[in-house]
């Protein structure tokens, strides 16, 4: 992960600070950064995936189709263990925002508390209709018990829309009255809808189905690629990948848009996408490279472009870094990590768009997606570059929003604990999640490991079915053991 | 107007006490079922009927931590800095938990499945301890307005341990009850007398340590002892005189009867704790509505919690008699 290897050089440099500096900034961000980056891969699959399910769950029984049927099952179970897991290292968030931002709740909560009860709602319906939909394959009849899926849908959305609407208000706040430091009044609708709430959320829920979609459609690409083509692969990748395949050319325009727009409104983050030392028109854009004392080195320049990018015209301006007061200036360092993560994120959007292209092309002409190797390769691939991409993209916000956590308003050391020492506590966080990824992965081989089992001893419902992951039928898998 | 906002929190409190409570005590009574072999039966009960209900359960925490913030953000800010060490090992223990909980149900091998299920027991247990100190703390007056109190004391003292002690016995106390009806249902009658000759030996604990509580509180926070014994007394009464009645009644009433007195006599204690305490969200530095946020704050959460009426009620209900109806197994 990008913020890993940032995460390493900048404790480094912090090491012997700490010893004179009870702050506890670092501590904070690393464990935000480390538990928010964990938890954003997990989010896709609980807004995302359950649509995907649906849509299969939908063709099995409208046309009758046993396959579509049966993929639609076996996800609802990976999409319960995934679910879990999700809610848990959300819920550990809202502690974490007390426990690691204290200035930012007690300063900030009464307004940027707002989504985030708002995004409360959603996860009540969520977790409800989540569990109406896995335990009710057996004893609901099949239309119902699809039109219990559609909630979670409706509710992955808003909940996605909500919280994004709390950072969208981080990165452009609005909607208060400051007196003395303390918010004196709230205009709750500024501050739900503010300027950078629409294409963030709408990126950021692109971005879910982007994710979802070529992670699974990639677990299935992998199977065919080992020589399982039966149908249950082809289906299992076709339909995932037709979503992200038509989510991925409007993920690009967004994308743009949203560069655009930080270019108007942040022009301070801007400045750091770009790595762009002064101001001036007719920016060239820099492939790669870092900004080393002042001047960016090793990258390549495309004349012009950066200002084209921007406003549709080489003379438009772009401010630079020293446009940004001194005291508020990011370290190079910031800059660079904002810089390339920029660059991986647009480079992944671009080749995911070819992939798409090629999956849509092939469809349109031959009514059927490509099943050469090298189709099935970038397939099997893609789903981490979408992952890659989703973990930049954040790190572009976040970071790039330094040294601010609310822009203009609240520095980031103002906002974290000036006690205590969050060491351990982080440590502790680490180890454990550590162990749930582990466990996570190796629960979800050895659910496909009993449905291997099952299709050799060719059994029409494959055993693992009505094993729900956290489900009932365990009594067997007590008397087996 | 801030009052409401409270009234609303703390409905969420009551909420997760009771719903939450039930979930952590299924955990307890995982943990000391005993053996692979002894034990696998009531485990078997515990997770059939947590499994379709705990997660939903658990938004309730997020639901309150929300409300908090958002409606009372100095006074989060306060608790956060004074109690991070309970709020943490909670934090942790609440992941260990629902991840061993999903892992286990897929797990096959009886070794990787006790490990699943000693992570989920052990942190059912130690999640509500925590919760319970940070409680304590609040309840005893050892949260500063400014917040930064003392790390350790805060949560390591009289009435800390007390909330901790008592808030793992209720919940299992809570938990055995709702299990016995669940075995009920199920027509184990074996299962249903193990459950109950629990509940009643639970019930009995809890009621003596409660007892010992009041001297313990007596000496450690005589403002809230003093507040729990006037104010608070008919509150303390109800659930003194609901949780006797369950224990004595457990083999006569109906199950759901029984269940009806266990949330009362949960509901009440934590309703006495409430009282005791009003005005003040931090006793006895802050009042309710010194720490409130501004008013359109509060009605937006006044909002959300009508929606939360219309839309969420409702869907738990449904959620609730799915579960009990049976329609919500795969067997
Ligand atoms: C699958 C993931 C993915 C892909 C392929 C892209 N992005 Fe993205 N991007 C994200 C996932 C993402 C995100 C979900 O991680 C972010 C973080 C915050 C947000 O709103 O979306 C993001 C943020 C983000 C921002 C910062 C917004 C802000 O700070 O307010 C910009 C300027 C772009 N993106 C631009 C692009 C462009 C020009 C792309 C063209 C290829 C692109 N993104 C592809
Ligand atoms: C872009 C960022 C985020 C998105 C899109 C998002 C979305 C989601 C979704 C869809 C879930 C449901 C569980 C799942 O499907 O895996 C979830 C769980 C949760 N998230 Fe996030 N989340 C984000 C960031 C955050 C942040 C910053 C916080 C808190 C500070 C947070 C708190 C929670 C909580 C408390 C839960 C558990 C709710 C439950 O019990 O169901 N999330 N999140
Ligand atoms: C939408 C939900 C999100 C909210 C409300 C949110 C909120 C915050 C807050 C309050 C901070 C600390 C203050 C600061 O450093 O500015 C922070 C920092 C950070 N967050 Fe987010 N965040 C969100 C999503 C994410 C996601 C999904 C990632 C994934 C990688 C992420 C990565 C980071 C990083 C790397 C930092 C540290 C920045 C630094 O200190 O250099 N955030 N975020």
């Amino acid at each position: 992960m990008r913020g890993h290897t940032a995460a390493m050089g900048v404790l480094a440099e912090a090491v012997p600070l700490l010893a004179a500096d009870s702050s506890q900034v670092l501590p904070a961000r690393q464990m935000m950064a480390f538990t928010l980056g964990f938890h954003i891969i997990l989010v896709p699959f609980g807004v995302a995936f359950t649509a995907i399910m649906l849509i299969a769950n939908y063709r099995g029984i409208r046309h009758g189709d046993e396959t579509a049927l049966q993929l639609a099952r076996r996800w609802s179970l990976v999409a319960g263990v995934l679910f879990a897991v999700g809610a848990v290292s959300g819920t550990v968030l809202s502690f974490e925002l007390g426990l690691l931002w204290p200035g930012l709740m007690g300063r900030y909560g009464a307004a940027f508390g707002i989504p985030f009860a708002v995004e409360g709602l959603f996860f009540f319906v969520e977790a409800i209709f989540v569990a109406i939909y896995i335990y009710g394959w057996e004893r609901m009849r099949p239309w119902p018990h699809f039109w219990s899926g559609v909630p979670i849908v409706i509710s992955g959305v808003g909940g996605t829309s909500s919280v994004v609407a709390a950072n969208a208000w981080m990165n452009m706040p609005g909607g208060i009255t400051v007196e003395d430091g303390r918010v004196v009044d709230v205009r709750p609708l500024e501050i739900f809808f503010t300027d950078a709430f629409w294409y963030e959320a709408v990126h950021m829920l692109l971005a879910a189905y982007m994710v979802a979609g070529f992670v699974i459609a990639g677990v299935y690409a992998v199977g065919m690629l080992r020589g399982r083509r039966d149908r249950l692969h082809r289906l299992g990748l076709a339909i995932p990948f037709a979503v992200a395949a038509i989510a991925t050319p409007i993920q690009v325009v967004v994308g743009d848009v949203a560069a655009r727009e930080v270019h108007q409104n942040e022009p301070a983050k801007f400045a750091m996408i770009a790595a762009l030392p002064e101001t001036g028109t007719r920016v060239p854009e820099v492939l790669g490279g870092v900004l080393v004392d002042g001047e960016v080195r090793y990258g390549i320049e495309v004349p012009l472009m950066a200002s084209i990018l921007a406003g549709f015209d080489p003379d438009t301006e772009i401010q630079g870094l020293d446009a940004i007061p001194p005291d508020e200036r990011p370290a190079a360092r910031l800059v660079n990590t904002v810089h390339l993560a920029f660059q991986v994120m647009v480079a992944i959007g671009s080749a995911l768009l070819g992939l798409a292209l090629w999956g849509g092309f092939s469809w349109w002409r031959h009514r059927r997606l490509p099943e050469n190797r090298l189709f099935l390769a970038c397939t099997a691939v893609s789903g981490v570059a979408a992952v890659v991409a989703l973990e930049a993209g954040w790190v572009v916000t976040e970071v790039g929003r330094q040294p601010w956590t609310v822009v203009g308003l609240l520095r980031t050391e103002d906002a974290a604990p000036t006690t205590g020492n969050l060491w351990p506590f982080f440590g502790a966080t680490v180890v454990l999640y550590v162990a749930i990824a582990f466990g996570t992965f190796y629960v979800l081989r050895l659910l496909r490991e009993r449905w291997r089992a099952a299709e050799a001893e060719g059994e029409a419902d494959p055993g693992g079915e009505g094993d729900v992951p956290y489900g009932p039928s365990r009594a067997r898998a007590g008397d087996r053991s | 107007m801030s009052t409401f906002a409270a009234a609303v929190l703390f409905t969420g409190v009551l909420a997760y006490a009771v719903l939450g409570g039930a979930d952590f005590g299924a955990g307890f009574w995982d943990l000391t079922a005993g053996g692979a072999g002894r034990g696998r039966r009531p485990r078997h009960l515990v997770d059939e009927s947590l499994a379709p209900v705990w997660e939903a359960n658990h938004v309730w925490l997020v639901f309150c931590l929300v409300m908090l913030w958002t409606g009372f953000p100095t006074a989060f800010a306060a608790i956060t800095t004074t109690l991070y060490i309970p709020l943490g090992l909670a934090a942790l223990g609440i992941v260990a938990r629902g991840a061993g909980f999903a892992f286990r149900k897929v797990l096959v091998r009886t070794d990787q499945q006790r490990l699943a299920g000693a992570a989920f027991a052990i942190s059912s247990v130690l999640a509500p301890f925590m919760l319970g100190t940070v409680v304590g703390g609040i309840a005893s007056g050892r949260v500063p307005a400014d917040g930064h109190g003392d790390p350790i004391t805060s949560w390591v003292n009289p009435t800390s341990l007390l909330g901790g002690t008592l808030a793992v016995l209720t919940c299992a106390f809570v938990a055995a009850v709702f299990l016995t009806a669940e075995a009920r249902r199920r027509d184990d009658v074996e299962l249903e007398a193990w459950f109950q000759r629990r509940s009643q030996v639970v019930a009995g604990v809890t009621g003596a340590v409660a007892l010992a509580g009041i001297a313990v509180l007596r000496a450690d926070s005589p403002r809230l002892f003093d507040a729990l014994l006037t104010r608070g007394l008919p509150l303390v009464l109800l659930s003194a005189a609901s949780g006797l009645a369950a224990l004595l009644l457990v083999r006569r009433l109906a199950p759901r009867l029984v269940q009806g007195l266990a949330v009362l006599a949960v509901a009440a204690i934590i309703a006495g704790w409430g009282t005791a305490q009003y005005p003040y969200l931090l006793v006895p530095h802050t009042t309710i509505s010194e720490a409130a946020a501004p008013a359109a704050t509060l009605w937006s959460l006044t909002i959300v919690a009508a929606l939360a009426l219309v839309i969420v009620v409702p869907s738990m209900v449904l959620l609730f008699v799915l579960a009990q109806r049976g329609s919500l197994e795969s067997h």
